[in-house]
């Protein structure tokens, strides 16, 4: 459903997640300007200065830190909210692993950017797939107003007590997280009310029950504990469905793993992630007004992935033409290998790093199969067989 | 591999919860040399409680109340800190 414009704001992106952030108001917030951070530290930092937003905000000394902090904070009893993007991310990669293995239920923006080099602030998803196999749940917002809407739903999702992970809501750097877009916000109340209060099972602080978190492992307990985590995330992609929901009748907004867009009756769909699927829903159009038989499907859960629901929906498609904004140099994309093992043969090309534009026209060329693998590249070479 | 949990039996993340752990047992690294305390001097300043790098000085509320030999390693920070002179160390087992 769409955004009520007569009840939205202007807003970019990183400016919703900060009035997202306002109402959850989680008890810290650890963070650390490295170049390149999002818009929504300084507009959270502003909030606090205005009183509108109460929590401690710990400037530390790295993204290491950050996550560092994030995760002794969320273990202590805190709800935790930090954001980053790119390097910072490469920075905190160590530690976001273990922010998963401890079940730290931090909530965290990443706005998607290119990692160096060369040096490059702009948008791709090469920093999300660094972190791919951290353990951390990541969820692909299209638009400022459904980063505002993941941003809300994370808390419940990374507290539930069947999940007690990392949640990433991963933003395109500048396309979403700096580009005004009308976004309609729930009230305060509704806000808190649907968040709730944040309970864990084991707070560190809870004196009268000491407890040591993220223990050694050994070679007896290791493997058990891994397995552990992977079951957590697995079923966190059915809490997500019903989280989506009930949300969903808040806001009028659908939020689900997968978003299928005019793919019945089509031969040939297109799969992507994050902002690049508003731009394709325009190629689809065009491509249908002139009777091309072309759909999409958004993926919004990166991880956990939702295979069955992938293969489910491409089911009925002769062609799956995957789109990935990161490369494996030397390998095959990220995206595409996801999708691949999920639904059978995939057409995969790889497009937009470091910010390069992706046009529709672009992706009427990739249905017409007319693009190389590399859309968008100068000198670019036919699709791999 | 008798004893250990399976992986459904496992606390989120591996969390130790201290009423269901072993209590380990490391006063057996001792290397010969043992506090014993002198009542009569002691002044309850627990500053042998504060020193201890482990968890050997026992109190009763506000009081010093002994030594937790299965956690001592004779280190000899208490005797060493004691304002009163009131720790003395001496050969185990005496």
């Amino acid at each position: 459903m769409a955004t009520d414009l007569t009840q939205a704001r202007l807003l970019t992106g990183g400016e919703a997640i900060v009035e997202a952030m306002c109402q959850i108001d989680p008890d810290v917030v650890p963070v650390y300007p490295i170049t390149p951070q999002t818009p929504i530290i300084q507009g959270y930092a502003k909030a606090i200065a205005d009183g509108r937003a109460h929590g401690e905000m710990v400037n530390v000394e790295s993204e290491h830190s950050a996550m560092s902090a994030a995760i002794a904070a969320a273990v202590a009893g805190a709800r935790t909210m930090t954001a980053t993007s790119s390097q910072g991310l490469a920075l905190m990669a160590e530690v976001v692993y273990i922010a998963a293995s401890m079940r730290a239920p931090v909530v965290m923006t990443l706005g998607n950017r290119a990692l160096s080099g060369p040096i490059n602030i702009h948008c791709d998803h090469s920093d999300s797939m660094l972190i791919r196999d951290s353990g951390a749940i990541q969820l692909f917002a299209e638009s400022a107003q459904e980063a505002y809407d993941l941003t809300v739903l994370a808390p419940r999702l990374a507290e539930h007590p069947d999940v007690l992970l990392p949640v990433i809501v991963c933003v395109d750097g500048f396309t979403l997280t700096h580009s005004a877009e009308p976004v309609e916000l729930l009230d305060g109340e509704q806000v808190r009310g649907f968040v709730g209060e944040y309970r864990i099972p084991h707070p560190l602080l809870d004196l009268a029950t000491p407890t040591t978190q993220g223990p050694f492992a050994m070679p007896d307990y290791y493997f058990e504990l891994r397995r552990q985590q992977a079951a957590a995330i697995e079923g966190s992609l059915a809490v997500c469905a019903a989280l989506g929901e009930e949300l969903g009748e808040l806001t009028g907004r659908r939020l689900a793993a997968v978003e299928p867009y005019r793919l019945d009756g089509a031969r040939r769909a297109l799969v992507c992630l994050g902002s690049t699927a508003g731009t394709a829903k325009d190629a689809v159009d065009e491509a249908r007004d002139d009777g091309e038989e072309v759909g999409l499907l958004r993926v919004c859960s990166y991880r956990p992935f939702p295979a069955v629901a992938v293969r489910e929906s491409l089911a009925d498609v002769d062609e799956v033409i995957v789109l990935d904004r990161a490369d494996s140099p030397g390998g095959s994309p990220p995206l595409a290998v996801e999708v691949a093992y999920a639904a059978g043969p995939v057409r995969s090309h790889v497009y937009g790093l470091g910010g390069r534009d992706l046009h529709p026209a672009d992706l009427r060329g990739i249905f017409a199969g007319d693009a190389g693998h590399y859309v968008g590249l100068r000198g670019g070479e036919p699709c791999p067989a | 591999m008798g004893g250990l949990k399976a992986w459904t039996e496992l606390e989120p993340g591996g969390i130790v919860v201290r009423d269901e752990a072993v209590q380990p047992r490391t006063g057996g690294w001792r290397t010969g040399l043992r506090p014993d305390a002198d009542l009569e001097l002691c002044v309850d300043c627990l500053l042998c409680w504060l020193y201890c790098p482990d968890s050997a000085v026992r109190l009763d509320g506000s009081a010093f109340a002994g030594f937790d030999l299965d956690q001592c390693k004779g280190c000899e920070l208490c005797a060493a800190v004691c304002p009163t002179g009131a720790i003395e160390m001496v050969r185990d087992g005496d």
